[in-house]
């Protein structure tokens, strides 16, 4: 599987590292009514208040309308005349208007806040949730920055957009109408002319817009070069200083970086051209109406409608700078939700199996510290011995690319065996396939004679401790990263499994002992005594069977020696899968098993092997190559 | 924080600029409807059309003097954002250039990766938005203002008791505010490295069964992280209305008092019609101010971040290294050096090393995991400093030597070594641009690297991938050691990097190295006693300090932990030694 993982390099999280597949900027989703509707699907529980968010929606919005039209009776009826008592009652109604207006915005904001958080909440639990299941393929298939987007930007996005976009959106096309409506009421010729110059914005932020997603596009690619140059740069860091490539490497940075600021600049110029093009526009139309509707006020007198309509004239352009704007957001939060619902709708790993593991003692009562035991859905129970088959089965992680061609092998319960072969050979492919990391395509797998298709995946896996080639530890102290198969474990079995493994006396080592915080995957630790605790974390979680994969390939052979012990002690009773480079680790097994292309070439013991004088022979012999 | 600001510097002017544009585009916002007052106050008044019409188009000229500055606003900030942010991330990209060993480990390649990307990229949009948006607001304000009292300087003074309760509002908020989005922030940083640590583990998270356990890790720091941004943007929700209402009460005030005025005669409808929209114009700048808030906030964490990574002082300097000093000799010596990796560790990592190895030497050396052979090489190409004792180079300390020199004349090949994107030509010159393809040929062939090259389609300019992908681990160790080669070091270092290449390969790049490079110091670290036995000299490290030193045939006597590595590998490992 190592030659499967696509990316090695650190991931920074960030913006736009990942190509156009990624994300920020323009992106179009593919179906907006789909998403949306599954977007919706997590507001429904909020349906009452959703209803309550309407009606204060559309009372904010008529209120904000309603309250500039009142200038008009103000001015005509009550300021002109110089009818002080009216003035002051109209000036109640316009402070009651408003103060509901006000109650209105804040109830409309102060609920989609609740709203919005607690739906993202939900999505983002449902995704990670849904991420656990999903089939070791999909992370092939993904960079982990990929995937990383999807919680970083992609869910950031549909944040922004519950929070504040749709709201604004809507409330936008309310205030428009109204304030059209309003316009409408007060003078229809004005409105006319505002409906002209309407027109002439609309047409405006189309051609501005289309050019800005051009350059958009451009930024981004641009972006997607220089991030991939951080990534690639930063993780070799060290082989940069060790070679006094510093130099070079600055020249390189500041090539991409021009480049990335020239794109950026240009798409950041038209964008922002946007606001200031809409909001003068908007004032050539103020101007246009106060000089039509001067010569109109000049026959009729009303100054308070003049006043008014102005207002408006300001108003009825907002929204649609504001719909430019926000459009750009929802599209992108519509392009991150559909990434979002298109992970979580992913086939998750196939589990139909029923066998489950369980512990029984004689009489075959549950006991959890008794014999590990196979329970069939009829109740019926197998004891665990660890008897793995393979029975003529073929596997490619790519249908067009077998890897492994009509396998067929036999562990006996209790018995170590051991995988040899080059890179590529398919060793590690044959331990995937054991506890089900990906599925066979042809043949058959038994586990005591049970299809491995049959058993729980939970009660597979907990029947394996596999010791991967990838040492990975997590943040947390060394006590917990070696407990993390079993969180029962008490700190004596922690220990002892520390002590089996070899790990105890440089854990005793490390400033808080088995207290230590472990950083940033174990950065201060060296490679073999990360094998160590990857080790003893396997041993912690007390398996049936081991997989050991390259466990010991960064720890010397006399510290292999050392604990060697240990090892022989783990391995007592247990069935072992080994698979090493260096053969003096696999000579012990009780059967090598020698792999080429996918095939089984040789099988026998050490001797046997040996005394055959085939492709081990040339191996051990160091007259043929692994790699 | 200074030398963030340093990034800036050479947009001064531009910044001015786009200031005086924003500034200028407000102003002219607010006289706009002057001229409208005009209109009302004069020309109804009068009802003359021909200075309505001229009037008004005078208004449609401001406009476009207005559109003018507003362009010229968007431009320079966009230009200043991204230029901004550009020399930033040179200047942050420059500074990780000098970072030791020791500070890349201190912040961890994602780390950094973050602050050069993310970091910075929410910086330089915040510039950008802030000369646009966060110039605007004080200026229509203060315009506003200063308008609104030469139209009447007693109805104005309406503004002196809401204009401060306004302020001391939406200072509170915001005060209350700032801490709230400091553990927003904090609270999204913990819930991503959750989500990362899952992704890069997901293997181990599989096989031990742990997926239910890693749900509920991540819906742990998932509810707080919905805590607080309840809380927080529950806090900011309350600035808008209650912004709301300081306006509009303030402008039922100015209705009441300019009302009577009107009717008075002391002041015209048209003025008060002004004062209405700059009393609303005032309201819509305010609450873009405020949704600058968010955008500041985290710009403050991003930007102290980035403070942190260029602020960083190199541990490893040239301060003290003499220009002219070159590497005499390929020489190794320790002088009763002890070393650890952090000053505050209790444990030294070495401990009172003496060696003396002459230049030309092959030297091997052995040990248990964590005694120290990795620590013990990095000294000497200076990768670390030791905190006791002398290491020389040549006859001379290292720290006489600026790093290009003592480095291009000691090269190593590290452990987990990385090649980069691009063909194995472009990789294998990192050691030394100029070399010809005969050289590089030379090199190959010295590390064996040469038959497996010439199978590869496209040979040297194969494409490698993103971290060497199209190669396996033991060519890829075979190309590390050609690149180094490539440098001509005087001394080499190869820490276990033969590991993956089988033992009749690794065997003939042992006899390439006697044979075509004797005047180089090489320095072996290995598992295999056969890579290490027939040289010069054998060191076996021990938890930080030399075990013991000498040939094979004098160890074996001698050295028990020797014996034991010997003994350790004997049958299979020694079949062709």
């Amino acid at each position: 599987m190592a030659e499967l993982r696509k990316q090695d390099a650190p991931q920074g999280g960030g913006r736009g590292s990942h190509g156009p597949g990624g994300r920020g900027g323009f992106q179009k989703p593919k179906d907006l009514k789909t998403t949306v509707s599954k977007l919706f699907r997590y507001l429904a529980p909020y349906k009452l208040a959703l209803v309550l968010v309407a009606f204060l929606l559309v009372g904010s919005s008529l209120c904000t309308v309603g309250g500039s039209y009142l200038l008009k009776p103000l001015i005509n009826d009550y300021i002109l005349p110089g009818d002080f008592a009216g003035l002051a009652r109209m000036l109640c109604v316009m402070g009651l208007v408003y103060l509901v207006g006000a109650a209105c915005s804040y109830g409309y904001a102060r609920i989609m806040v609740g709203v919005s958080q607690n739906a993202v909440a939900q999505i983002r639990q449902d995704m990670f949730d849904k991420m656990q299941k999903l089939p070791l393929r999909y992370f092939d298939a993904h960079t982990h920055g990929e995937l990383m987007s999807r919680y970083t930007n992609d869910i950031e996005n549909v944040s922004e957009a519950l929070n504040n976009s749709f709201g604004s959106l809507i409330s936008s096309a309310l205030n428009f109408t109204f304030t059209l409506a309003a316009m409408l009421l007060l003078n229809p010729v004005l409105t006319l002319v505002t409906m002209g110059m309407l027109v002439v914005m609309l047409a405006v932020v189309r051609v501005i817009g289309s050019r800005s997603r051009l350059y958009f596009v451009a930024q981004q690619k641009a972006l997607g070069e220089l991030n991939g140059y951080i990534e690639e740069m930063t993780g070799g860091q060290k082989v940069i200083k060790v070679f006094c490539h510093e130099d070079a490497a600055k020249a390189g940075f500041r090539e991409k970086n021009g480049a990335y600021r020239a794109a950026a600049t240009r798409a950041q110029i038209f964008a922002g051209i946007m606001m200031p093009a809409m909001g003068n526009l908007s004032y050539v139309n103020y101007a246009l109406t106060c000089c039509v509707g001067a010569l109109l006020a000049i026959g009729s007198g009303d100054l308070g409608g003049l006043g008014a309509f102005l207002l408006y004239s300001r108003q009825v352009s907002q929204p649609i700078t504001q719909v430019s704007q926000q459009v750009n957001t929802i599209l992108s939060a519509a392009a991150g939700a559909e990434r979002v619902f298109d992970m979580m709708e992913t086939e998750p790993e196939p589990d139909a199996g029923e066998v489950t593991l369980t512990r029984v003692d004689e009489n075959g009562r549950p006991d959890d510290n008794g014999n590990w035991a196979w329970r069939r859905p009829d109740g019926s129970l197998t004891p665990l011995r660890g008897d793995v088959r393979f029975q003529n089965v073929t596997f490619g992680y790519v249908p067009e690319k077998t890897v492994l061609r009509n396998v067929s092998l036999y562990a006996k319960p209790g018995q170590k065996i051991a995988f040899v072969g080059s890179t590529g050979a398919g060793k590690t492919t044959i331990t995937s396939l054991i506890n089900r990391f990906y599925d066979i395509q042809d043949g058959a797998i038994t586990y005591d004679g049970i299809d491995v298709r049959d058993i729980a995946k939970e009660s597979l896996r907990r029947s394996l401790g596999v010791v991967l080639q990838d040492t990975r530890l997590f943040t947390g102290t060394v006590r917990e990263n070696i407990r993390y198969g079993r969180p029962s474990a008490s700190d004596g079995e922690v220990e002892a499994a520390a002590k089996l493994a070899g790990a105890d006396a440089f854990i005793r080592r490390l400033p808080q002992g088995y207290d230590t915080e472990l950083s940033g995957d174990g950065g201060s630790l060296s490679q073999g005594e990360r094998q160590l605790l990857n080790i003893a974390r396997a041993a912690c979680a007390d398996p049936p069977v081991l997989i050991l994969d390259e466990a010991t390939s960064s720890i010397d052979t006399r510290t292999e020696k050392l604990i060697e012990q240990g090892m022989d002690a783990l391995m007592t009773g247990r069935t072992v899968f080994v698979i090493a480079h260096r053969l003096s680790t696999v000579r012990t097994s009780r059967a090598i098993i020698v792999l080429e292309h996918g095939e089984i070439i040789e099988r026998g013991s050490h001797e046997e092997l040996l005394a055959a004088q085939g492709r081990y022979y040339r191996l051990y012999t160091g007259q043929a190559e692994l790699d | 924080m200074k030398k963030i600001r340093g990034a800036a510097r050479p947009y001064v002017p531009l910044v001015l600029l786009g200031v005086a544009c924003s500034a200028a585009e407000a102003v002219f916002e607010l006289l706009i409807p002057m001229v409208m007052s005009d209109i009302v106050d004069i020309g109804i008044a009068s009802g003359d059309a021909g200075y309505i019409a001229r009037e008004g188009l005078k208004m449609v000229g401001m406009a476009v003097i207005s559109l003018l500055f507003g362009m010229g606003g968007a431009a320079a900030s966009s230009i200043v954002g991204m230029g901004f942010g550009a020399n930033l991330r040179q200047s942050v990209y420059e500074r990780i250039q000098e970072y030791s060993f020791a500070n890349i480990e201190k912040f961890s390649a994602a780390s950094l990766v973050t602050r050069l990307t993310s970091d910075i990229n929410a910086l330089q949009i915040t510039l950008m938005m802030s000369m646009r948006i966060a110039v605007r607001s004080p200026v229509m304000l203060v315009s506003a203002i200063a308008f609104s009292i030469r139209i009447s300087a007693s109805l104005s003074s309406v503004f002196l008791v809401s204009l401060p309760i306004l302020a001391a509002v939406v200072a509170t908020i915001m005060v209350k505010a700032s801490p709230m989005f400091r553990a927003l922030q904090e609270q999204t940083d913990a819930l991503n490295l959750t989500v990362q640590e899952n992704l890069a583990g997901i293997r181990v998270v599989k096989s031990f069964v742990q997926e239910g356990r890693e749900s509920e890790k991540f819906a742990e720091r998932n509810r707080a992280l919905k805590g607080t941004s309840l809380r927080a943007f529950g806090m900011v929700v309350i600035n808008m209305p209650v912004m709301m209402l300081i306006i509009y009460s303030t402008l039922i005030a100015v209705m009441w008092f300019g009302g009577h005025m009107v009717n008075a005669g002391t002041l015209g409808s048209g003025d008060l019609m002004v004062y209405y929209t700059y009393i609303t114009q005032i309201m819509i700048s305010l609450m873009m101010f405020s949704m600058m808030f968010m955008m500041f906030t985290r710009a403050i964490a991003c930007a102290k971040r980035v403070a942190e990574a260029l602020d960083e002082q190199p541990t490893i300097t040239d301060e003290n290294a003499d220009a002219s000093a070159r590497v005499a000799d390929g020489s190794v010596e320790f002088d009763n050096v002890s070393f650890r990796y952090h000053d505050g560790d209790s444990a030294w990592v070495l401990r009172n090393i003496n060696l003396r190895i002459p230049s030309g030497a092959t030297v091997g050396i052995l040990g248990g995991t964590g005694s120290g052979k990795t620590s013990l090489v990095s000294l000497i190409p200076r990768l670390y400093e030791c905190q006791e004792g002398a290491v020389r180079v040549g006859g001379r300390p290292v720290e006489d030597y600026t790093m290009e020199h003592l480095r291009s004349a000691v090269s190593m090949v590290l452990q987990n070594n990385t090649l980069f994107s691009g063909t194995i030509r472009e990789n294998l010159r990192w050691g030394n641009p100029d070399a010809s393809d005969e050289e590089l040929w030379d090199a190959c062939r010295a590390a064996c690297a040469d038959e497996f090259l010439k199978n590869m389609p496209g040979g040297l300019d194969a494409d490698l991938g993103q971290g060497g992908v199209n190669v396996s681990g033991g060519q890829k160790q075979r190309l590390c050691i050609a690149r180094a080669l490539l440098a001509k070091p005087k001394i080499l270092i190869l820490d276990d990097s033969t590991s993956a290449v089988d033992m009749a390969t690794d065997a003939k790049i042992r006899a390439a190295f006697r044979t075509g490079f004797p005047g180089m110091t090489k320095l072996i670290i290995a598992q295999r006693v056969a890579s290490v036995m027939d040289a010069d000299s054998i060191i076996v490290m021990d938890n930080g300090a030399i075990a013991d030193a000498g040939t094979h045939s004098e160890l074996l006597e001698r050295c028990e932990i020797y014996r034991d590595v010997c003994n350790s590998q004997q049958e299979g490992a020694m079949s062709n030694g």
